[in-house]
Formats: structure tokens, C-alpha cells, sequence
């Protein structure tokens, strides 16, 4: 792990422009979209930090089943809490945007449904990891397990809605205007704020796995 | 390869003699099918059929293949583990469950032409695309029902590990169900289906094969 604060500081400032310059900005005009296209700063940052997350658990769970050190099964596993939340997140800020662009929270659509079923999936990690009691059992089987849940993540957010010949979601099948529509000015805000989103995943879950490894000790 | 043969033969010689998957499976399939037809009737319209067709087999999945690693005690597992390699106890399982699976399948699809008729099916999409579904889910629940036999409460985590990883692959199997309706439907498009499919069940296969021996050993 990264020692210091400018990590940190530098995540909480992209954040912060990202935040204030998302509502500064002239957006360009689109239809349906309109002003909510400014929900891109802060909605899909969300997806971006998540995937990472699910990504950097991956790893970690493969660095676990090639070692079976302890200290991967609890990176492995916080990532995935971790990620869960920013999922969450994502869910709720895609869900507000939608029943302001759409009018209905949720509507069935291919993207949507991944993103539900995935999130299910992780969430089937999380009741995997406590029906087994037993440590190093628990964290190789949820190892396993975990990447599955990577593969079903990359077909349903990556290859799923790509494949589906119609998408309500910006920017996925049949539906790429808002793509196309992202200007220079637009991905001067938009790139920052993953970065930034994504830097400070790692810091929680930097915390989260600090946490977890002095609840290990005392107990 | 020996072993797998011999598995193989084992889990069908056990089959056989206690009849527990096949009939057990089969009345449920009846019944369900039997309660359908009881509430709406011969269903005509196609989209339900499908529908209706692939959640009751989906279920009929569940129960035929969340057995396989469950009656397996811990004995019998160090038996095998002394016996044979990882590897060939997964395929063993997959390869048994893909072919009981094919033939629950068959049979309920029989059984369901007998209530609700058939639909004009185009079979050179529908089959390949029955025969890989049915592959893809009986090893997808394989390696599920390996994974739930190494917690507490088998059954309940076998239905909520497995929803997740079963939906692509219905997904998948409803769309090229549908687009088999079709009068015409384009080669290219039939082969674009089937090779979603195909996909999916090599990358289940895959994973099976490199991560069992992980849950395997004890």
C-alpha cells in the first residue's frame, strides 16, 4: 500500500473540482438528456470505482489461492465490501437520474439487469463468506467463488448489454449519442473525477483492510 | 480418462438403482406442467411457452444436479481424493450431469408438447442451442453445488449462488428460443446465438477445471 497523504489529497481535490465544475460547465444540448447528462460526474464514477474494486479482489483472490497468505483473503474479501457500496451507490444515483429522465426508477433494460444480477451475485459472496465457519476453508472457497462472480461481472456489465440490440442507457446499444455528445470540456471533468472516485476506493478500502487486520489481532 | 469413465459409470449405476433424480424430477416436472395447464389453460402463446419451459427445467436443474457433490460424505470424498485427480472427479460430475440433464430435458420437453403443444420452432437453432444450454447449465450448477457442499446450509446458498451464474446462460438460451420462432431466421444470426452459448460453456468448463482442485483438497 501507498504510504502518505498527496494520494489522498490529490483523490479528495479531483473530487471536489469534479463536483463544483460538473455543475459549472456548459454541457451540450441533447434530447431527453438535457441538463441531467451532468449525472455522468458522478453516476458512472461510481460503476468505474466499483469495477475496480471487483477487479483489484480479483487479484487478490488469485494471489490468495497461489499463496494461501491471510493477508490476500482480507484484501480480497474488503475489496468486495467495498465495492458492493460503491455499487450501491451507483444503483441509487442511476435510479434518481432515471425517474427524472425516464420517469420510473427502474425499467427493464439489459444494462440494468446486469448490473442488478451482478450486484446479486456479490451480494451471494458476502452470505458464502459467513455460512463458513471454518478460516482458511471460508477463504478459499470464497475465492473461487470470487471469480466466478468476475466473469459473470464482465459479461453482464461488458459483453451482455453490448450484444442486446436495444438499451434505454446512454451510451450502450442503439443509444451512443450521449457518447458521441461528450465534448473536450466534458471530458476534462469526467476523466478527474474517475480518477478521483477510484483513488479514494483505495483509501477506504486501504482503511477498511487496517481495520479488519487489528480486529484479527485483538481477537 | 479411465477414471472419468469409471465415475461416470458409478454415479449412472447409482442412479439407477435408487431411480431418485429421474422419476423424483419427473413427476415434478408433470405436476408443475400438469398446474399450469390447470390455471391458464393450453398455452398458445409462444413467448410464455418459452418462458414457462425454461424456468421449470431451470428449476428441474437445481434439484437434479445440487445433489451431486451433497451425498457425497466427507469419507467417500477422501476416497475419491486418494483415487483420482481433481480434474477427472469435476468432469466426471459435469459429464454426468450434462447427460442426465439432456435427458430430464428431453423428457419434460416431451412431456410439455403433450400440454401445451409445440410452437413452430425453427430445430436448426433450437436444438444446438437446447443441447449447449443444457451443457452450460449442468456444469455451471456443478461447480455451484461444489462450492455450496463446502458451507453449512447447502441448500439455500446452492439457490442463491446459482441464480446469479445460471441468468446469462438464459438469457442467452430465451433470445435464440425467440429468434428460432421466426420464419426466417438468418445463418448468421443462428450462428451468432450458438456461439454466445458455446462461449459461456467453455468458460465454465475452464474455470471448473483450473479452480476445483482448489475446493477439492482439505
Amino acid at each position: 500500500m501507498i504510504k502518505g497523504l498527496w494520494w489522498k489529497l490529490t483523490g479528495l481535490g479531483l473530487i471536489l473540482y469534479s463536483i463544483v465544475a460538473g455543475q459549472m460547465i456548459e454541457v451540450p444540448e441533447l434530447p431527453v438528456i438535457h441538463e441531467t447528462i451532468r449525472n455522468l460526474f458522478y453516476h458512472v464514477c461510481m460503476w468505474f470505482a466499483m469495477f475496480t474494486m471487483f477487479g483489484t479482489s480479483l487479484v487478490y483472490s488469485i494471489k490468495y489461492l497461489t499463496g494461501n497468505k491471510p493477508k490476500n483473503d482480507i484484501m480480497a474479501s474488503e475489496s468486495v465490501y467495498n465495492g458492493i457500496f460503491f455499487g450501491i451507490l451507483g444503483l441509487i444515483t442511476g435510479m434518481i437520474w432515471a425517474k427524472f429522465t425516464w420517469g420510473d426508477f427502474w425499467t427493464n433494460d439489459p444494462q440494468l439487469n446486469g448490473a442488478a444480477v451482478s450486484m446479486m451475485a456479490y451480494l451471494a459472496y458476502a452470505v458464502l463468506r459467513s455460512s463458513i465457519d471454518e478460516k482458511a476453508m471460508r477463504a478459499r472457497v470464497s475465492a473461487v467463488y470470487n471469480i466466478f462472480a468476475f466473469m459473470l461481472l464482465v459479461i453482464f456489465l461488458g459483453v451482455l448489454p453490448r450484444l442486446a440490440d436495444s438499451s434505454l442507457h446512454p451510451g450502450k446499444g442503439g443509444n451512443s449519442s450521449t457518447m458521441q455528445g461528450l465534448d473536450l470540456t466534458m471530458r476534462l471533468v469526467f476523466y478527474p473525477a474517475v480518477i478521483g472516485w477510484i483513488i479514494v476506493a483505495f483509501w477506504v478500502l486501504q482503511i477498511r483492510a487496517r481495520k479488519r487486520r487489528l480486529l484479527q489481532n485483538v481477537n | 480418462m479411465k477414471e472419468i469413465n469409471e465415475l461416470v459409470r458409478k454415479d449412472f449405476l447409482l442412479e439407477l438403482r435408487q431411480r431418485y433424480a429421474i422419476n423424483g424430477i419427473l413427476l415434478y416436472v408433470v405436476s408443475t406442467i400438469f398446474v399450469v395447464q390447470l390455471c391458464i389453460g393450453r398455452v398458445i402463446d409462444e413467448n410464455t411457452w418459452i418462458a414457462l419451459f425454461w424456468i421449470i427445467l431451470l428449476f428441474a436443474a437445481f434439484n437434479a444436479v445440487s445433489k451431486s457433490f451433497v451425498q457425497e460424505s466427507a469419507s467417500r470424498r477422501l476416497y475419491y481424493y486418494m483415487l483420482a485427480p481433481a480434474v477427472s472427479v469435476v468432469l466426471s460430475k459435469m459429464i454426468y450431469n450434462s447427460i442426465l440433464m439432456l435427458i430430464l430435458g428431453l423428457l419434460s420437453l416431451i412431456v410439455f408438447i403433450v400440454f401445451m403443444g409445440f410452437p413452430e420452432f425453427n430445430l436448426a437453432l433450437f436444438l444446438p442451442a437446447f443441447t449447449l444450454g443444457c451443457i452450460g447449465i449442468s456444469g455451471a450448477l456443478t461447480m455451484v453445488s461444489a462450492i455450496a457442499s463446502r458451507s453449512g446450509n447447502n441448500a439455500a446458498l446452492m439457490a442463491i449462488l446459482g441464480f446469479p451464474v445460471v441468468v446469462p446462460l438464459l438469457l442467452l438460451l430465451v433470445n435464440a428460443s425467440r429468434l428460432s420462432l421466426k420464419v426466417m431466421v438468418p445463418v448468421s444470426d443462428i450462428v451468432k446465438s450458438i456461439s454466445g452459448l458455446f462461449l459461456i460453456d467453455v468458460v465454465v468448463i475452464v474455470l471448473a477445471v483450473i479452480l476445483f482442485p482448489y475446493l477439492w483438497r482439505d
